[in-house]
């Protein structure tokens, strides 16, 4: 299958064209376009055969007209001293010229229209990105497949001194973001779109895929990235001030790669979250602990911290949670074991990290009437985790 | 576009007021603000289009100014966005439309042997309401916040960001729409009862027809237009949320409502432009036009097409594949009756006795660019194809080879044609061609290239654009510069005309069969057919 469109007669009108007013301005630095990108998926090769293809009929149409009309423009003029015919109507040629143009277009819409369906298929993804129009730079949010759960906003980087003409233009200028959007070579990608405040629109010509971002509506588009490299783009609806100033910048790199990306890209979310080396005042502690208490303890411990004896033990006055820290940190981190069996009160270990350890600890240690007035620190937690 | 010269042309006074060969009662400028002529209040309308076409024209040349290089020089991303804002409202509803109902205003009565308007005293305010519409374009330019910077389309919910002056043109457009609707009744009216005994429908001239489908296209269209806007108002100010979701509405509504009226607003510009060349090329031709009847049925069918294709306005939007579906299919039809059209026009010249004065000129640049703007048409009727090109610079290539080598091109053909039957005098035809030759030399310059600009990726209405673009935009910016100073060039001819021009001899297009041409001298009187003429 051929990924670029084959250079058909309308590409060479475009270029003779181009040559044109190349030769005319040929002192301008000539860097032309005259042509869609160059196709990164399937989906906009396919575009760009159906565009070569109509622009083929429409030059044979137009070259075929006009050099009727320009032959009569030729031959048939006063100055020449021909005579005007007088007809003025033929059936036969009307019926012709309605029928034929007719067919022609069912000749377009036939294989348009298997592109058409083919382009709103996004059933089946491989990873769905939800993308969110903000004034004026858009967010990115993994929402299923590999790297759920990442999120970040995406901003021009563009130095104001280059858009003020204070500082020389870089390559990319206008077309460079703080966080790409990066997503593996190969797989089918399902983007949402919606925005936070008026209409935006996202596009990646190289992928065919562009669709307006509409605030409160989720809309929905697919690509499939057949190369890796960085694909740039910008807004195309008009968004306000800015609307010039939002670039779309999307990487493509291979599955191992990728997969890289998103472990470190958890482990920075993770690290953002909780500074494990921060040392966290009561209050702060309390707070957090609260939060964590009231996700992970509350069904069993209760919010009184009474508990549900037997089988849950109360916290408040207990003696583990009065005692020395160390065996509290020690039963959360390992979770509490009878007779060789795991008990409801699992290792909290592998489901919280440091912070939040310390956090909930501290919560227990000062709260109903516990008070021990200790303020625990991730880095206590991390010094008994075995 | 001038004073009409004051013949005595019918001797007889039967209105009983003894001044019907006058300028009315008043004298001066009370003359144009009270006249009920049809001639004056077209030449009001013409005078009017003129001026908006030179805002309008600053305003493009603005745009171009600051795209000239990457960079913001000029104008800051919000002026430059107020810019095309206005740029496009002041183009479409302050420039094209009243051109052609100026056309209509002195050509109708006269080619169906009327004696004026229907309704004489309601196309005098059919035309004032404009001044006061335009007034408040350009007032919000000073108000606090400027002029919307939301793009003629005005699509919520940017609207709601917008400061008085998005109420301003909210308002403006209401009245715009009333001149609109008010001048349809009235052309319509005239039209169906004002004919001259003899002239059935079917020998009406296609001038005529287009504008008798293009006023009822506005009846239905500009209403709509109001509607959308009226709701963006109450969004706006009266806690509604028509177009937004928050409170249960939707912003595509306003897409959907807009280009309900905004498709058959591409028609209501276009046609009159059609039946302009209608009557120039056979003119030049010397020979009949072709298929007259399927000239009239073809303008009907793109008329009732014109109503169901809106959204291919909105492949983007993200309408069911169904949708997409129907829409292309409907929008690629448009094509037919297009084509008819055009091979109508050629098979016209084929065999004819051809010369070239500027009006001709005119209307074969139309034939030419018109299709080309029409192929970009559908090319952009495609769905997968849209979505590729949808808010880049290929849009704004294709509209402008529709509105610019269309409208444009067929008003000023339409200007050069009458003239001389209106003022009398020959306007100079080396001057005429060479307006002729810069105009379509430097269009082609500035929007050609935009063909390129939107296939590269260039999304329209961006004060600045990465390195890529950046020779194309070059020249487009020098070929709008050159378009620009060419239109002086056009002002200085119809000056000249007016003052100086050689008399028009009687029949001036040996070649032109209508009404005015045939049956009234040149110069027209300022009251023509007020005893109807006798039709074979």
């Amino acid at each position: 299958m051929a990924r670029k469109p084959a250079r058909g007669i309308a590409t060479w009108t475009h270029a003779a064209f181009a040559a044109v007013c190349g030769i005319a301005y040929s002192g301008m630095a000539l860097a032309l376009e005259w042509n869609l990108r160059p196709a990164g998926s399937k989906l906009a090769a396919d575009i760009h055969e159906l565009h070569e293809y109509v622009m083929i009929l429409c030059t044979v149409i137009f070259v075929g007209v006009f050099g009727v009309m320009f032959y009569s423009v030729y031959a048939h003029r006063k100055s020449k001293g021909h005579k005007a015919a007088q007809f003025h109507e033929n059936t036969t040629v009307e019926i012709l010229w309605t029928v034929i143009p007719a067919l022609i277009l069912v000749g377009i819409a036939w294989p348009t229209t298997r592109v058409v369906i083919a382009q709103k298929d996004t059933s089946n993804p491989d990873l769905t990105i939800k993308v969110t129009g903000y004034q004026w730079k858009w967010g990115y949010d993994y929402v299923k497949g590999e790297g759920e759960g990442i999120s970040f906003i995406s901003s021009l980087t563009t130095p104001r001194e280059q858009i003020e003409n204070r500082a020389p233009k870089g390559e990319n200028y206008l077309l460079e973001v703080d966080n790409e959007m990066i997503v593996p070579v190969g797989k089918k990608v399902r983007m949402l779109t919606t925005a936070a405040d008026v209409i935006h629109s996202w596009w990646v010509p190289a992928f065919g895929a562009k669709q307006d971002a509409i605030p409160g509506f989720i809309r929905d588009l697919w690509f499939k990235a057949e190369e890796t490299g960085t694909f740039r783009s910008q807004c195309v609806e008009l968004c306000g001030k800015e609307h010039g100033f939002m670039p779309i910048v999307v990487k493509v790199v291979t599955q191992d790669e990728y997969t890289k990306w998103v472990g470190e890209k958890m482990k920075l979310i993770a690290a953002a979250a909780d500074d494990p080396n921060k040392q966290y005042t009561l209050d702060e502690l309390k707070k957090r602990g609260e939060q964590v208490y009231a996700k992970n303890c509350v069904a069993c411990h209760q919010a009184t911290g009474k508990g549900s004896p037997p089988a849950f033990p109360p916290l408040d006055g207990s003696k583990v949670v009065n005692g020395p820290k160390e065996k509290q940190i020690e039963t959360e981190l390992n979770g509490v074991v009878k007779n060789g069996a795991p008990t409801a009160m699992v290792a909290f270990g592998k489901q919280l990290n440091d912070v939040e350890l310390a956090a909930v600890i501290t919560y227990t240690r000062n709260s109903w009437s516990n008070k021990t007035g200790e303020a625990i620190q991730p880095g206590e937690v991390k010094a008994l985790r075995k | 576009m001038s004073a009409v010269v004051d013949t005595h042309g019918h001797g007889h006074a039967h209105d009983g007021h003894g001044h019907h060969d006058q300028h009315g009662s008043y004298g001066g400028i009370m003359r144009w603000v009270t006249t009920t002529n049809h001639k004056d209040i077209g030449t009001l309308y013409l005078w009017f289009s003129f001026t908006m076409f030179m805002v309008g024209g600053g305003m493009a040349m603005a745009i171009r100014l600051e795209l000239f290089e990457p960079g913001i020089q000029f104008f800051n991303p919000d002026l430059f966005n107020q810019f095309t804002t206005m740029h496009g409202l002041i183009m479409v509803f302050g420039a094209i439309m009243p051109a052609f109902v100026g056309f209509a205003n002195w050509q109708i009565p006269m080619m169906i042997g009327a004696p004026d308007m229907a309704f004489a005293r309601l196309n005098n305010w059919s035309f004032w309401l404009l001044p006061f519409a335009a007034s408040l374009l350009i007032i919000s330019f000073f108000t606090p916040g400027g002029a919307p910077g939301v793009g003629w389309t005005m699509y919520a919910p940017l609207t709601v960001q917008m400061g008085v002056g998005m109420d301003l043109t909210i308002f403006a457009v209401h009245l715009l729409g009333m001149s609109s609707i008010l001048g349809s009744i009235n052309i319509i009216t005239t039209i169906l009862n004002m004919r001259a005994p003899g002239m059935t429908l079917m020998r009406m001239p296609l001038f005529v027809w287009t504008w008798l489908i293009t006023a009822y296209l506005l009846v239905a269209a500009m209403p709509v237009l109001a509607g959308a806007v009226t709701m963006s108002l109450t969004d706006r100010h009266f806690g509604t949320s028509f177009f937004n979701a928050a409170g249960g509405g939707d912003p595509v509504l306003y897409q959907h409502i807009f280009w309900f009226f905004g498709h058959p607003e591409v028609y209501i510009i276009a046609l009159p432009a059609f039946g302009v060349i209608s009557q120039v090329i056979p003119a030049f031709s010397r020979k009949p036009l072709f298929g007259y009847a399927s000239m009239v049925y073809a303008t009907s069918a793109i008329a009732i097409l014109s109503f169901i294709v809106w959204a291919h306005h909105m492949y983007t939007v993200g309408m069911p594949v169904q949708g997409q579906l129907f829409f292309m299919y409907a929008t690629t039809l448009i094509a037919v009756p297009t084509g008819v059209k055009v091979f109508n026009w050629v098979a016209t010249m084929w065999k004819g006795s051809l010369s070239f004065e500027t009006p001709m000129l005119f209307a074969i640049g139309f034939l030419f660019l018109f299709t080309l703007g029409g192929f970009t048409g559908l090319v952009l009727s495609l769905v997968p194809i849209d979505i590729q090109l949808q808010d880049t610079y290929y849009v704004v290539a294709h509209f402008h080879y529709v509105m610019v080598a269309g409208a444009l091109f067929a008003a000023f053909a339409g200007v050069y044609f009458w003239l001389p039957k209106w003022t009398g005098r020959m306007y100079d035809e080396k001057l005429g061609r060479i307006h002729f030759w810069l105009t379509m030399i430097f269009f082609n310059m500035i929007f050609f290239v935009q063909h390129f600009l939107g296939l590269a990726g260039m999304p329209r209405r961006v004060p600045d654009y990465p390195l890529m673009f950046e020779t194309w935009n070059k020249i487009s910016s020098i070929g709008a510069f050159g378009f620009g100073l060419t239109q002086l060039l056009f002002l200085y001819i119809v000056l000249k005309t007016i003052r100086h021009g050689e008399k028009a001899p009687q029949l001036p297009w040996d070649g032109a069969d209508s009404l005015e041409w045939t049956h009234l001298p040149t110069p027209v009187p300022y009251h023509t057919f007020e005893t109807p003429p006798v039709l074979k």
